[in-house]
């Protein structure tokens, strides 16, 4: 049966209640008559044969490119890098796409001779990733076969011996990447797509880069002209990394691009209500919702966070596509909004949300508030092409507890972002201003970026950044269930029930307002005409 | 008249003792105090005058001693029964001539500077702390003329400041007030005093990292002196001053008054390391900052908490070679000096005041401290004023100051005593 798109549903008398995801954990909340909620396309069917395609797409490159065997030789520098830990979400059930397609770019390394090859993880300023998460992006074979040889490493942005200086694109903006993968006579990038932002040039000239470059697009200006995120040639944080990776290329650095996406199977079938359609629930559907979240709602916090963290999801590949950069991307773009695209028609006074348990960046983790932050303004509100799901000026209400809950081993400058930066401006611009440098020079966080599994010193910076555009356009956020003293931190509105929080929201947009639901996960990007 | 007159009581020190595990201030009740008639004290020699208060403090020293948590090294430095108060502002009843020089009217308001020294105690000659102008260094608190006491307050022949029957004052002890400043501000420059002497006492450099530990009245008023020195030119200008403070009305004071940053104390370790940049070892995986040790820190601690738990965390925050002053009466106390030892710190006391050297030039503490007071307007550390007929829930007050919102309580006098400033 082939998959349904999208779906926007008109919420009248009949429509059951709407599933909000709280962290680790959801609700049921009846909407307005009248509110619409959006849903995400259908799992596309999956490519029959994943390692066929992946082969098919290594020797059929896109634009101007030679297939890779045709690249490969005895005697060359072959470099290797893929995403990390922060894509996809959750993480795939094995294999991992990045496993499948570097088995095969090793296969056609081994077959043309090639000695010399060294696999580097794509970090940019993200934590190292661990062992377990390495064997399960990667496969057991091809980590037992580089990591006990040093052949397997991950990016260290401060690092200024494997760091190369390429140049200056036209708006001064310097290009610094990791030297080994520069230097390499073939540097072969293995991606995942899971949204538009992903991939393209974003994947070197940001994955491996050092601070000093990445500063010229993270930063209040660039991302708060990046309407949005996942509509390439409105952004300006994507067009910073075009420029960027023009330049990459023009230094002589060969990019052989291998994009990935995947469908929209986000959970395993324990929790196939979470991506169903509620008046499509079945008795099972229903029996399995009231006893997950009551027993959710019953479990420690930290053994509820485990118990989501070991959800694998079933993703399948849905494309694979190699060669010249900016064709791959182009057509991996397709993909993904064939996958993912809903078609909404006008905006809204409101807009509501559920927050999941975890975003790119507490993959293992806690998602602390500023990440709560960064997902709902920085991912979700920037799911759209056109215009923002909400009307400039409206609210964003969204659902999550947002407690001041912080993993000091992942995060510890979010610690001190919180407590030290926070409590003295929620202003993207102004902490650019007065705390940036200190927090990304400091000596201890490189010290834990470095040797430990710590996000870089800057990393909350970013995250807040993120938010830029969405804090600029929105007139009131509004955490549902949120510590009230945590969401007030964050110079948002905190609101105990929905009716609260609409109420709330009246007060901003007028007393008759028009909302809309996102109802994700599963992902979707709203293309709002 | 009335006054609170403290007594020793062996069986209500061990009740209010019990009592003040339930809270600091919740000794009150059955402590050895409690409100009687009283008259003046009698003026125990030439150059003393009697003082009518106006506003007096319950100081952490106050509390202390009501809670029976006062280390048994006072024990000879006092006389009882005595009146508590030493944080006074009053006015003075005949012509006199203050410590300061200032010709002074009947009905002049004075704040009491109330250290009972040589000069007090008719001793001479004096100490060489006196000598010195160290008054607080006074070796002869426990001898002369007076009996044991070693401020006002503590003393069974001075009355104290929590009395309408007023007490009897030195002319050394007494320093004119402005007439800018309102009762609330005068009553404070005992307290900045205190902080002042602490201040300057301590190694100051340009351009360094300074903490605070703690955010009561001592606390802020070390914060108000820091700044208000470093903007006189009077102390070199720290890099950041950055304040442990457990309550938000205390962070926002003490931001008020010129902290760089005021945050949870439990948070006041990992700014430390962040300003002094520096890392924290014991701690690598972790991320964690408390559970370590700084490889840096802090020039100067400013303890003004003075607990077994703040000098543990004041040594943990300070860098090596670094001076952590004890502004807070500590009493006794269990702290691991491993980290003392191997960093070479300095751990000084901080007491009273006496005269300080600024700049080359001596200066009183309290005329120090009455300029500060007057720069900083410290009177908004007073939150509440209380008649000493509610003397139980004055006390309890100031035990829960930091819970309740509140800085400084103090006993309002002017009832029966005309002439303050609101």
């Amino acid at each position: 049966m082939t998959p349904r798109p999208g779906f926007v549903l008109e919420v009248d008398g009949s429509t059951p209640p709407t599933l909000f995801w709280k962290g680790e954990g959801f609700t049921l909340e009846r909407l307005p008559e009248g509110s619409r909620v959006i849903y995400a396309p259908e799992p596309l069917d999956a490519l029959k044969d994943p390692v066929g395609a992946i082969r098919h797409a290594l020797e059929h490159p896109l634009g101007d490119s030679a297939p890779l065997s045709a690249l490969l030789r005895p005697g060359m520098k072959l470099t290797i890098c893929f995403d990390d830990v922060s894509l996809p979400l959750p993480p795939m059930e094995a294999p991992d796409a990045r496993q499948m397609v570097i088995e095969e770019v090793l296969d056609a390394a081994a077959t043309a001779g090639v000695d010399d090859v060294v696999l580097i993880a794509a970090l940019a300023l993200h934590r190292r990733m661990t062992e377990p998460e390495l064997r399960h992006a990667l496969g057991d074979r091809v980590y037992e076969a580089f990591a006990p040889h040093g052949l397997l490493t991950q990016h260290d942005a401060e690092d200024p011996e494997n760091l190369v200086h390429l140049g200056k694109t036209s708006e001064g903006e310097d290009v610094e990447i990791n030297k080994r993968a520069a230097t390499s006579d073939l540097l072969v990038y293995v991606n995942i797509s899971l949204v538009a932002m992903d991939g393209g040039h974003k994947s070197v000239a940001t994955g491996l880069a050092s601070y000093k470059s990445l500063r010229h697009h993270h930063n209040p200006t660039t991302m708060r002209h990046s309407k949005s995120f996942m509509d390439a040639p409105s952004s300006a944080l994507h067009t910073s990394n075009w420029r960027m990776g023009r330049l990459i290329a023009d230094s002589g650095v060969k990019v052989f691009q291998i994009e990935t996406t995947l469908n929209t199977d986000t959970f395993p079938s324990q929790f196939a209500f979470l991506q169903r359609r509620e008046w499509e629930w079945t008795l099972r559907d229903r029996a399995t919702y009231t006893a997950t979240a009551a027993a959710l709602d019953a479990t420690p916090g930290r053994l509820a966070r485990q118990i989501f963290h070991s959800i694998k999801a079933p993703h399948a590949l849905t494309s694979v596509q190699a060669g010249e950069v900016e064709a791959v991307h182009e057509q991996s773009l397709v993909s993904v909004w064939r996958q993912q695209g809903v078609v909404v028609e006008g905006q809204s006074d409101i807009v509501t949300m559920g927050l999941p348990y975890i975003c790119p960046y507490n993959v293992n983790s806690i998602m602390n508030p500023i990440l709560v932050a960064c997902l709902g303004l920085g991912y979700f509100f920037n799911l759209y092409r056109g215009k923002p799901l909400v009307r400039e000026g409206g609210v964003l209400i969204m659902q999550h507890p947002t407690k001041p809950d912080f993993d000091p081993a992942f995060h510890p400058s979010y610690i001190d972002f919180y407590e030290q930066v926070l409590t003295e401006t929620t202003d993207p611009t102004e902490m650019h201003k007065l705390y940036e440098e200190s927090f990304a020079t400091d000596p201890w966080y490189i010290h834990l970026y470095r040797t430990g599994h710590a996000y870089h010193g800057v990393h909350p910076f970013y995250m807040w950044y993120w938010c830029a555009h969405a804090l600029e356009h929105l007139g009131r956020v509004i955490v549902l269930g949120g510590d009230p003293k945590a969401v007030r931190r964050m110079g948002f509105s905190p609101a105990s029930t929905m009716a609260d929080a609409l109420e709330m929201a009246k007060d901003v947009v007028g007393p008759s307002p028009t909302l809309t639901h996102l109802h994700a996960p599963p992902i979707m990007l709203a293309d709002v005409q | 008249m009335k006054a609170l007159l403290f007594e020793r009581s062996l069986p209500r020190f061990a009740a209010s003792r019990i009592a003040s595990g339930l809270g600091s201030g919740r000794g009150a009740r059955v402590a050895p105090l409690r409100l009687v008639d009283a008259d003046a004290p009698d003026l125990p020699g030439a150059g003393w005058h009697r003082v009518a208060p106006l506003l007096s403090g319950i100081c952490g020293s106050d509390l202390a001693t009501l809670d029976g948590r006062s280390s048994r090294y006072f024990e000879p430095l006092v006389s009882f029964p005595f009146v508590p108060g030493h944080e006074v502002v009053g006015t003075v009843e005949v012509p006199l001539t203050s410590a300061d020089g200032t010709g002074l009217t009947p009905g002049a308001r004075v704040v009491v500077q109330p250290v009972l020294g040589c000069r007090a105690r008719g001793i001479e000659p004096m100490c060489s702390s006196c000598a010195a102008g160290h008054t607080g260094d006074c070796e002869h608190v426990a001898f002369g003329h007076l009996s044991p006491g070693i401020q006002t307050g503590f003393c069974a022949d001075t009355g104290g400041g929590w009395s309408t029957a007023g007490l009897v004052a030195h002319e050394s002890q007494l320093y004119a007030v402005p007439d800018i400043l309102s009762d609330a501000d005068a009553v404070t420059v005992e307290p900045m005093a205190c902080a002042l002497h602490a201040v300057l006492a301590a190694p100051l450099r340009e351009d360094r990292v300074v903490a605070v530990l703690g955010a009561g009245t001592l606390g802020l008023a070390t914060v108000a002196a820091l700044s208000h020195l470093a903007a006189q030119g009077l102390l070199p200008v720290p890099a950041a001053l950055l304040v442990g403070a457990r309550y938000a009305k205390q962070q926002t004071l003490a931001t008020e008054l010129g902290a760089s940053a005021a945050l949870s104390p439990d948070q006041l370790p990992r700014a430390v390391r962040r300003h002094s940049r520096s890392m924290a070892t014991g701690s690598v995986s972790s991320g964690a900052v408390s559970s370590g040790r700084l490889t840096g820190g802090a020039d100067v601690v400013f303890d003004c908490v003075g607990s077994a738990e703040s000098i543990g965390q004041s040594l943990a925050m300070v860098r090596p070679r670094g001076t952590v002053v004890l502004v807070g009466m500590p009493g006794r106390v269990t702290v691991d000096l491993a980290s003392l030892w191997h960093r070479e710190v300095r751990l000084v006391g901080a007491y009273a005041y006496g005269t300080e050297t600024v700049h080359e030039r001596e200066r009183s503490t309290f005329d120090l401290a009455i300029d500060t007071v007057t720069a900083m307007r410290t009177g908004r550390l007073v939150s509440a004023t209380y008649p000493l007929n509610r003397f139980e829930e004055a006390v309890a007050h100031a035990g829960a100051a930091g819970r309740r919102g509140a800085v400084k309580i103090a006993f309002d006098l002017r009832a029966t005593t005309k002439g303050g400033r609101r």
